[in-house]
């Protein structure tokens, strides 16, 4: 079983890395900052701190996963261990998805650790929910964040290329929106800027569905939403995955 | 975890004092900074909904929330004799409603419209807020029923403009079309024309707004029920003079 060695390898690595100190550190920190901001509310302080947790927690988690991934195969490539794996007989598809099911276990783990908390002010059938959907969102910045720490030889332009990559796609309904604004004036110009929003738009992920705030201030989402949410990440992981896979085969390492 | 480390001998004297001297001006710039809560001339211009979600990476939620707490910041508890007396109420419109288009759903600009800033001491500031209270209600009638109610007995009682009272009231009488709106804001008009003082008013009010659980947070609770203590102190005064 060794894609399952792979797997128990990323986790030791993410534990004995600390992963575990920084998300209580990240849970205790988002947990005192809302219990202090709803000390100056006057009303609705449950659904601030519920609002205000869950959306420090969500960026905490990508950006514990993100630096996580990046740090280990970086190091792997550094240390010359990677070239090492690959002289074992194991194909490199194998080594590649292993990795990534390694990290992408670690990315379950901390989503389940960031979610008890919220139980404190949200509903249980909303928290699972955001759970899940936290977990597969992590799971694809893990993805994305093996691709960018594979191909790009540095760790700052891999995060930079990570996080940049993530934000744009948090931000790109709100670009998309402000791109098509009735007060915008017609000219050519104004048509090409909103066409090629519109074309980056396609190649990001649909993280704005995904893991929504809304869900534990106001209750879970339906059925089909959710599912729609969640079937975007997917497909946009395996995107990624197949893009990682493609550089990792023609990488001559 | 365990690191091999030098002893602090080892660390040139100049450095520790460099590090000291370091400390102690990064701390003594940051007394003299002047504090204190902003003053309401510093509230900015309400920016478009978009951007404020734009800046908060789609957090909506959240960021109306911080917005509203942000806002509350300006001219709260100051040395103003009257409350809100230097704010600005055209842009404080700007951001309440900015906070409301990224979170319809959230009560605190309207609950802060309506119990903080349209109580001001100031009729036409009143006003403003009152015809933001009542034109938000028009946008989703049988979400935000109470915040004109209140909006009612503010033009009644402290505006004592009757007609504008009469319209609010009408205006939960016919819009308002959720089977859970209680008897006595459907009968408004009647509580509205009634010769009932504020303080019995505002009683009946809060009372049915707790019963039927339409006040949940602990902290609104309290807050209401201060309110209310003020109001009888008020209109206690008012009496023995």
């Amino acid at each position: 079983m060794p894609t399952a060695t792979l797997v128990r390898l990323a986790l030791l690595e993410a534990r004995r890395g600390g992963l575990a100190w920084l998300a209580l550190a990240g849970v205790a920190l988002s947990v005192a900052l809302a219990a202090f901001l709803s000390q100056v509310a006057i009303t609705e302080s449950r659904s601030l701190q519920t609002a205000v947790v869950g959306a420090l927690l969500r960026a905490a988690a990508v950006f514990l996963v993100a630096s996580h991934v990046i740090a280990s195969i970086r190091r792997e490539l550094d240390d010359k261990r990677l070239e090492m794996m690959l002289a074992l007989p194991l194909s490199r598809t194998r080594q590649y998805l292993g990795r990534l099911a390694g990290y992408a276990a670690s990315a379950a783990c901390l989503s389940a650790a960031f979610a008890l908390p919220l139980l404190l002010w949200a509903r249980a059938p909303a928290v699972a929910a955001w759970a899940i959907s936290l977990a597969c969102e992590t799971a694809l910045v893990a993805a994305i964040a093996l691709f960018f720490g594979l191909t790009l030889a540095h760790f700052v332009p891999a995060f930079a290329a990570t996080a940049g990559m993530y934000l744009l796609a948090r931000m790109m309904p709100t670009i998309q929106l402000i791109a098509a604004g009735p007060l915008a004036e017609p000219s050519p110009l104004q048509d090409a800027a909103r066409a090629s929003v519109e074309v980056v738009a396609l190649l990001l992920p649909g993280l704005d569905a995904a893991t929504r705030t809304g869900w534990l201030v106001y209750g879970p989402p339906t059925a089909a939403a959710y599912a729609s949410a969640l079937a975007g990440l997917l497909v946009y992981g395996a995107l990624v995955v197949a893009a990682g896979l493609f550089d990792f085969h023609r990488r001559s390492l | 975890m365990s690191r091999d480390e030098r002893a602090l001998s080892a660390v040139p004297a100049w450095v520790h004092a460099v590090l000291v001297a370091a400390l102690a001006v990064q701390i003594g710039v940051r007394l003299a900074r002047p504090g204190g809560a902003p003053a309401a001339s510093d509230l900015p211009a309400a920016p478009p909904a978009a951007a404020l979600r734009l800046a908060s990476f789609d957090e909506p939620e959240a960021a109306a929330r911080l917005a509203m707490l942000y806002l509350q910041a300006f001219d709260l508890g100051g040395a103003n004799r009257l409350p809100y007396r230097e704010l600005d109420y055209r842009r404080l419109v700007g951001w309440l409603r900015a906070v409301l288009e990224l979170d319809p759903r959230s009560e605190y600009p309207l609950f802060s419209a309506a119990r903080v800033y349209a109580e001001v001491p100031d009729p036409q500031r009143s006003r403003i807020m009152l015809e933001f209270i009542y034109e938000e209600f028009l946008r989703d009638p049988n979400r935000r029923w109470p915040w004109l109610a209140h909006a009612t007995l503010i033009a009644k009682h402290r505006l004592h403009d009757l007609p504008l009272a009469l319209r609010y009231a009408k205006a939960i009488d016919s819009r308002v079309t959720t089977p859970s709106l209680p008897l006595w804001a459907k009968q408004m008009q009647i509580f509205i024309l009634e010769d009932m003082d504020e303080l019995d008013a505002a009683k009946i009010m809060l009372g049915g707004l707790l019963e039927s659980g339409a006040i949940r947070d602990p902290n609104e609770a309290r807050f209401l029920e201060h309110r209310l203590e003020e109001l009888a102190q008020r209109l206690g005064g008012k009496a023995v003079k």
